[in-house]
């Protein structure tokens, strides 16, 4: 087990190390100039070369990619071009309202999947199963930022019309300062974020389930005269999670792509309206930074996911 | 997802047609049918397939006839008619006769724009799907041909693509070189091609080891040959499959880039700028039209494409469905 876990590190590592390299060349054989871009429209070329020389980006790119590195195994992101606070404070600021998105987003996810697909293969080809089918393929169809407009629009909108005010349109509260209020302004970016990948689930959980429940060990535990509920909950169920677990790392990635737009439509001040607020102005340092924290999550999910896959499945283990 | 129902009653169905053409008509010869057209007779018995042909087939008409429509409607695109389409306050104007689907903020023609939005989108999903199909295809089956060290880089390569945060990278991309029609659909071919890898890296791995390559090595085929020759038309079926499956998808990233404004800027119309016109400033509480015409456009296109994209796999391969799934899970355990 510590050598699967080691090896498996050693390639996270090894990833993020790849991906910072494309990100900071990439950055680097771009067309446009940030020390341009700062300096303003009606910069002189004499202050151009100012701003470039204080942002150190007149240096050999070598020698700027290792102060990069260096920076980067203490911790240190660099600074934001814009207002020049450290990038890794602005990212760890913006960090709760991201992980309380994230992970609500994630629970909704797993629980309406999971629910679902039961319910949909326990009586395959019934009413119950239509149902679950059409959830499966609006789920897949619908864009995230459609949901997430459409939900603002009727549960926001109608509802306040109507003269019930619940669901607020936008903003956050701190966890810390007042749980229920958190809760409240999250619910309709939770089931945005959630419902995409709860239509995957369901469909994956579903399926499996169908195929499973006609095994001879589900006929043997049937014949047992065990009660359907254990047969589905027990039996059933354990060979499903495997498939689940896994889909659960290939979809974090889709996850993020979804927080980003989330984190827009409700005006919520995370990670991912940081990286397209630094977009929209060139603020390089701080897209790299973004980019590796997303990048980092999703190295950690995936190791959590493959030890969550050995401990569910010895032969994992033993190869 | 076709019930297993339907199926069944269409091989019923089939037998059915053949049996009273065959009595009144003796001395007809009996033609084999074929793959294509047997595919067609499936979907053509499929209500579902058939429901979202038709709705693709429309959008498609519309996207090409757009210039037709606007001017029988008599507004261009991204034409402003700030006197008709905005009230005296300038807020805009609800569906009337004179805009069917009424006006947007900037008092355009929705349904005009909503035309040209969907031919955008069509276009964009087109050429990058065909993109990411020819790479997909050539990296899978040379990862699968190769194999060894080739195969090694290439399926890292393909890892590491499904493992980046897509959109954020998508969007640093588009920092890097500004948002266009261009950029759009080369960062969505970018993160398009690896599942496409995948699938047809798994399928020539078991390919080349049949016989008929085997026979073509030993007449003396180069490595290039053998792959388009013998093992491309082997290919066609998952990558047709994938293809109807990724043009949704290619529509939906564009989508949603356009409405970050990072994908294609306006004026163009797109169906994801008209949406996030309709969201910014909370546009959509005077305006529903805003909302309501541009989402459901999108969601019926995906969704047909969709249901369109599971027929055809059924079609293609009606048994890989219904009994194949089985007897792999019974033989190699769950795992597989």
């Amino acid at each position: 087990m510590i050598r699967f876990l080691s090896r498996r590190i050693v390639s996270g590592i090894l990833t993020l190390f790849a991906i910072s390299g494309i990100m900071f060349f990439l950055f680097y054989v771009a067309p446009n100039d940030p020390a341009a871009t700062i300096a303003g429209p009606q910069a002189t070329n004499d202050q151009i070369d100012q701003v470039r020389e204080r942002l150190g980006l007149n240096l050999p790119v070598l020698e700027r990619y290792w102060i990069f590195l260096t920076g980067l195994f203490q911790g240190d992101l660099g600074y934001s071009f814009f207002n020049k606070e450290p990038v890794l404070d602005s990212l760890v600021r913006r960090l709760p309202e991201t992980a309380s998105l994230a992970l609500g987003g994630i629970i909704v996810a797993l629980v309406l999947g999971v629910t679902i697909g039961i319910g949909a293969a326990r009586k395959p080809g019934t009413w119950q199963d239509k149902l679950g089918t059409t959830f499966v393929l609006t789920g897949l169809s619908v864009p995230t930022f459609v949901a997430g407009l459409l939900l603002l629009y009727v549960f926001f909108y109608l509802l306040t019309v109507m003269g019930f005010t619940f669901f607020p349109a936008a903003g956050y509260v701190p966890f810390s300062k007042n749980p229920l209020e958190w809760a409240r302004h999250l619910i309709l970016p939770w089931f945005t974020v959630g419902f995409v990948a709860a239509a995957i689930y369901a469909r994956l959980v579903r399926s499996q389930l169908v195929s499973v429940m006609g095994e001879d060990y589900i006929r043997t535990a049937r014949s047992k005269g065990l009660r359907e509920n254990r047969v589905v909950y027990r039996h059933g169920m354990r060979n499903v999670l495997t498939p689940v677990v896994t889909q659960i790392s290939l979809d974090f990635a889709v996850l993020m792509g979804g927080l980003v737009v989330t984190e827009r439509i409700f005006g919520i001040n995370g990670i991912g309206r940081l990286a397209i607020d630094s977009v929209n102005r060139g603020d390089q340092p701080v897209i790299i930074g973004a980019m590796l924290l997303a990048s980092l999550f999703v190295v950690i999910a995936s190791i959590l996911v493959d030890i969550a896959y050995a401990m569910l499945d010895s032969r994992v283990r033993v190869k | 997802m076709m019930p297993e129902s339907t199926l069944s009653s269409g091989t019923e169905a089939d037998l059915d047609n053949d049996i009273p053409a065959k009595k009144g008509h003796p001395h007809k010869e009996i033609v084999a049918r074929s793959p294509l057209q047997l595919v067609w007779t499936r979907l053509r018995q499929d209500p579902t397939a058939m429901v979202s042909a038709a709705v693709i087939v429309l959008v498609i008409i519309s996207a090409l006839a757009a210039p037709l429509i606007a001017s029988w409607v008599g507004h261009g695109p991204d034409e402003q008619f700030r006197k008709e389409g905005l009230t005296p306050s300038g807020l805009p104007t609800g569906p009337s006769q004179e805009f069917p689907l009424g006006a947007d903020n900037l008092g355009r023609d929705l349904f005009v724009r909503l035309i040209y939005g969907g031919q955008l989108s069509l276009i964009v999903a087109f050429v990058a799907t065909v993109g990411a199909l020819g790479i997909g295809t050539l990296v899978g089956m040379t990862a699968g041909f190769m194999r060894g060290k080739v195969d090694t880089v290439l399926t890292w390569l393909m890892d590491t693509t499904l493992s980046l945060p897509q959109l954020l990278f998508a969007i640093s991309l588009v920092s890097l070189v500004g948002p266009s029609f261009g950029t759009t659909v080369i960062v969505i071919i970018l993160f398009s091609w690896a599942p496409i890898a995948r699938v047809v890296r798994g399928q020539t791995l078991s390919i080349r080891e049949r016989e008929f390559v085997e026979a073509a090595r030993s007449l003396g085929a180069s490595n290039w040959r053998i792959m388009r020759v013998d093992v491309l038309p082997n290919l066609i079926v998952p990558i047709l499959v994938y293809g109807t499956l990724l043009i949704p998808q290619a529509i939906v990233f564009e989508a949603t880039l356009s409405f970050l404004g990072l994908g294609v800027l306006p004026p163009t119309a797109t169906w994801g700028n008209m949406l996030a016109a309709a969201s910014t400033g909370s546009m959509y509480t005077v305006a529903w039209w805003m909302l309501v015409f541009p989402s459901a456009a999108l969601l019926s296109v995906t969704l047909a494409f969709n249901l369109l994209g599971d027929s055809v796999r059924d079609a293609l391969d009606p048994r890989q469905t219904l009994f194949a799934r089985k007897r792999r899970i019974r033989k190699n355990g769950l795992a597989s």
